[in-house]
């Protein structure tokens, strides 16, 4: 049997990789992972926490959150195909001008 | 053994995590997330939810990252070119604070659960439980959900549509322009 707060410092640590990915990397690609693992994070505190209070909709909101990211990972990637196809380049800090 | 399993696993994540922010090139940090979202899998049967781990094998390490890999092997991504001009404050003040978030991340976390010792597994969701709940109580978002997806759909296909010949004829004077001047 695990206690519960180990499943939270778990998300918690997840979370917090995600956030260090997301200031410290400067290959969009890789910002949009960090995204994903820290979506990946909240959806482990969501069911832990539906495991421990014995509700199930814990875990129907994760499903939810899934088709969010699905369309999320869609949406991004052909954002960046757009951005690499006018910039060539996938270093953020290259691409902070709105005007090409 | 329950324990056992969720510290190998958790091991497990916590390693690919950091090492999808050690590697240079995108397609290993790709890779390591796949054992991230793969060993979340096994957390989430240890806690009674074969659904979600099923989905999440299926869906995020088999769908989304491949959407992702595609990516970068379409883009060609290379490795990320050393960046020199990590500016010294930055590091000094971003680090820390970087430290303290998540020192208060986990206490906010592991508070919410210190009252009560009631512990987490064993108690199965299956999915015709899920089913049932997903399609009464809530259908609404349930239908909410497929025009997203729809609607994400259409806007993917749109961005990543070729470009018009008028518009690339304007992005390539563009470039040109800029290599003119520098």
């Amino acid at each position: 049997m695990v206690p519960i707060s180990y499943y939270l410092g778990l998300s918690a640590a997840l979370f917090i990789c995600g956030i260090a990915g997301f200031l410290l990397k400067r290959n969009i690609i890789t910002i949009f992972m960090s995204i994903e693992l820290m979506l990946n994070a909240v959806n482990l505190s969501f069911v832990a926490f539906a495991a421990q209070l014995h509700n199930l909709a814990g875990q129907v909101f994760v499903f939810f959150v899934m088709v969010v990211a699905a369309a999320e990972a869609a949406v991004g990637l052909a954002i960046i195909i757009a951005v690499y196809r006018t910039r060539n380049t996938l270093n953020v800090d290259q691409v902070d001008l709105l005007k090409l | 053994m329950e324990l056992v399993l969720f510290w190998v696993f958790a091991a497990i994540c916590i390693g690919g995590a950091i090492n999808l922010l050690a590697q240079k090139h995108p397609i290993n940090s790709a890779l390591s997330l796949v054992v991230v979202m793969a060993s979340l899998a096994v957390e989430y049967l240890l806690l009674g939810a074969e659904f979600v781990a099923a989905v999440q094998v299926i869906i995020y390490a088999g769908a989304i990252m491949v959407l992702f890999i595609f990516v970068i092997m379409l883009l060609n991504a290379g490795e990320e070119p050393h960046g020199g001009k990590t500016s010294l404050v930055a590091k000094l003040v971003g680090l820390p604070a970087l430290g303290i978030l998540a020192v208060m991340l986990v206490w906010a976390l592991t508070a919410q659960a210190g009252g009560s010792v009631a512990v987490a597994g064993a108690e199965p969701g299956p999915p015709q439980v899920i089913a049932r709940l997903l399609f009464n109580d809530f259908l609404l978002p349930f239908e909410v959900t497929s025009v997203l997806v729809l609607i994400a759909i259409m806007g993917a296909v749109v961005l990543a549509a070729p470009l018009q010949p008028h518009h690339a004829a304007k992005i390539l004077a563009a470039q040109a322009g800029e290599g003119g001047q520098s």
